[in-house]
């Protein structure tokens, strides 16, 4: 039970620590996805199927094309090592804020969580627990979720669409 | 296949016939090492069954589309040409592999592997049989569609690796149509999920058991939102499996083969492989949702092996693969776009709606019984003949003013 644990956490955090250090965006984004597919092979591990294979489905299936999609179209045109310009002290500065902002709000998550001793069984998680869930206590997130993903689609759709003729504007 | 389906209530001999010839084999193993030789087992048989489906379905293909085009297809290996599968693997064996300089040589490598691998993933949950399922999972259906949306990242590898901007620009435009039909696939079968009430395959297919009026059967295709669902369902599928009318990112007379353009020899192969198994999952999963799973669509034909069955319904629905890329043209770009997100993912939410109100109406007999088949279907077919007329106004009829 332990031994497939320490090869699915060091298989995730390498792919992280890698991705950090390579040069090469888009490998880096590719290792990315290799340690979002190792947190869905924990969620496995720890018997929550339902959470592994939509984090595969999300992450590894939707995410993943965002980001690499991003990184293609931002990208500068030489395609490999994109020189970084010197470090200077506000890049250092926001460099650390930036980390201890993560660190502060994953230690106090890690913090509030009351671990509690002995095997914890495997609930059978059904569909219609999952909705029951969804659309009781957490009804209000859901609908967070949903606000926030039609703002985005909406800013998209504006984004994209052509823009009105404006009559100064001879093209 | 776990170890529980060996102590069953007495099945037909033909039935049982699989698992007691894996039983046999694993008599003469120790116990030690009979659960992963029973995993083994399955997963050869599997790619034993499906690589041999796929070697003849593409012969199939040839001969069937020879056959539409007025012309014989292959006839010249073996009998028939039956020999042909066999011909074209030592062909491309045999071709040299070449790798342009340029390409990033470890992903180049890396993106035929990894879209043959998880389309084969995709097999694992199918039930075949009544005792033939390879993985129990109870988020099978999600497993499945995982693993199929992470083709995506395959196809990207594939084109970015090459170091060719065409190969890139059509990658991404595969791209485009993957996530384009992604949207319509899963809203499509979320209503047999709601009528099920579970995401494990065998439910699913438990679910469809039992006869109407003692000989319809209760399949999902057989109800409205079914229908409705199914041939949605079936089209996303031709999208996200590239095959014709969607077959943009390889179209062959105007891209060269898109993504595919610097693969060759057994990189490519590999490539059409994933695409053949890719069609194969999708229509096992369609059979499963919609058709029925493995049950005999008469009372009186139960006598026949389940897994029989099921093959029947794949080939059907292989077939229909082929016979619509004989018959219909190509679409293009903006087309495929349109189709998806202003006409299939509108039908396919609105067909949530039909589903919720078949669920909520289960009580209802007698007049009432028809009067809930007359609004189910009133949901499926106003919305789509209106948004149809809508969508293909000013687009038709075609006038030809040069062929006249």
């Amino acid at each position: 039970m332990l031994l497939p644990f320490i090869i699915i956490a060091s298989l995730t955090l390498a792919s992280a620590a890698v991705a950090m250090m390579l040069r090469n965006l888009i490998h880096s984004a590719l290792l990315l996805v290799l340690s979002w597919t190792g947190i869905a092979g924990f969620y496995l591990w720890a018997g929550a199927e339902f959470v592994a294979f939509a984090q595969i489905l999300v992450y590894v299936g939707a995410i993943s094309m965002v980001v690499l999609f991003a990184v293609l179209l931002t990208r500068p045109a030489r395609d490999v090592d994109s020189p970084l310009p010197a470090p200077t002290v506000i890049r250092l500065a926001s460099g650390l804020m930036g980390g201890a902002m993560v660190a502060s709000v994953l230690l106090t998550a890690i913090l509030a969580t009351r671990i509690t001793g002995g095997r914890a069984h495997a609930p059978s998680v059904t569909v219609r627990d999952l909705g029951a869930l969804l659309a009781g206590p957490h009804a209000a997130s859901l609908l967070a979720a949903g606000v926030i993903l039609t703002v985005a689609l909406l800013g998209a759709i504006i984004i994209a669409a052509p823009s009105p003729r404006n009559p100064e504007d001879p093209s | 296949m776990s170890a529980a389906p060996m102590v069953v209530s007495p099945a037909p001999l033909l039935e049982r016939l699989p698992l007691d010839l894996r039983d046999a084999v694993l008599g003469l193993l120790p116990e030690s090492l009979r659960w992963l030789a029973s995993g083994l087992i399955t997963i050869l048989v599997l790619l034993a069954v499906f690589g041999l489906l796929f070697a003849y379905l593409t012969l199939a293909e040839r001969k069937l589309l020879g056959r539409v085009q007025n012309r014989p297809g292959p006839n010249r290996t073996g009998w028939f040409g039956l020999l042909q599968p066999f011909a074209d693997a030592v062909k491309a064996l045999t071709k040299e592999d070449v790798v342009p300089r340029a390409a990033d040589q470890v992903l180049h490598y890396l993106a035929p592997v990894v879209l043959v691998a998880l389309s084969l993933m995709g097999f694992a949950v199918i039930p075949f049989g009544r005792l033939l399922v390879p993985v129990e999972l109870d988020a099978a259906v999600l497993y499945f569609f995982a693993a199929g949306a992470a083709t995506e990242l395959a196809v990207f590898m594939a084109g970015w690796a090459s170091r060719n901007k065409y190969s890139l620009l059509a990658a991404m435009r595969a791209l485009a149509q993957l996530i384009s039909y992604e949207l319509p696939l899963l809203l499509s079968f979320v209503p047999v999920i709601m009528l099920a009430g579970t995401l494990s395959t065998t439910g699913i297919v438990a679910a469809q058991d039992g006869w109407r009026f003692g000989f319809i059967p209760h399949w999902h295709i057989l109800t409205p939102w079914g229908f409705a669902g199914f041939v949605i369902f079936m089209i996303a599928a031709f999208a996200e499996s590239n095959r014709s009318p969607f077959d943009l990112p390889e179209a062959e007379s105007e891209l060269i083969a898109g993504h595919l353009t610097e693969y060759s020899g057994f990189k490519y192969a590999l490539f059409f492989m994933a695409e053949y198994f890719g069609m194969c999952a999708l229509s096992a999963m369609a059979v499963t949702l919609f058709l029925g799973g493995w049950r005999a669509p008469l009372p009186f034909l139960e006598f026949i092996p389940s897994y029989l069955w099921f093959g029947l319904k794949l080939i059907t629905l292989l077939v229909g693969f082929i016979w619509v890329r004989a018959t219909m043209p190509r679409l293009r770009i903006d087309q495929l776009t349109r189709l998806a997100w202003k006409f299939l993912v509108p039908l396919s939410l609105i067909n949530l709606g039909t589903a919720a109100f078949w669920s909520l109406t289960t009580t209802w007999t007698g007049p009432l019984y028809l009067a809930r088949w007359a609004v189910a279907l009133a949901i499926v077919i106003i919305p789509f003949v209106t948004l149809g007329r809508q969508l293909s106004a000013g687009n038709g009829p075609r006038t030809y003013r040069y062929a006249s």
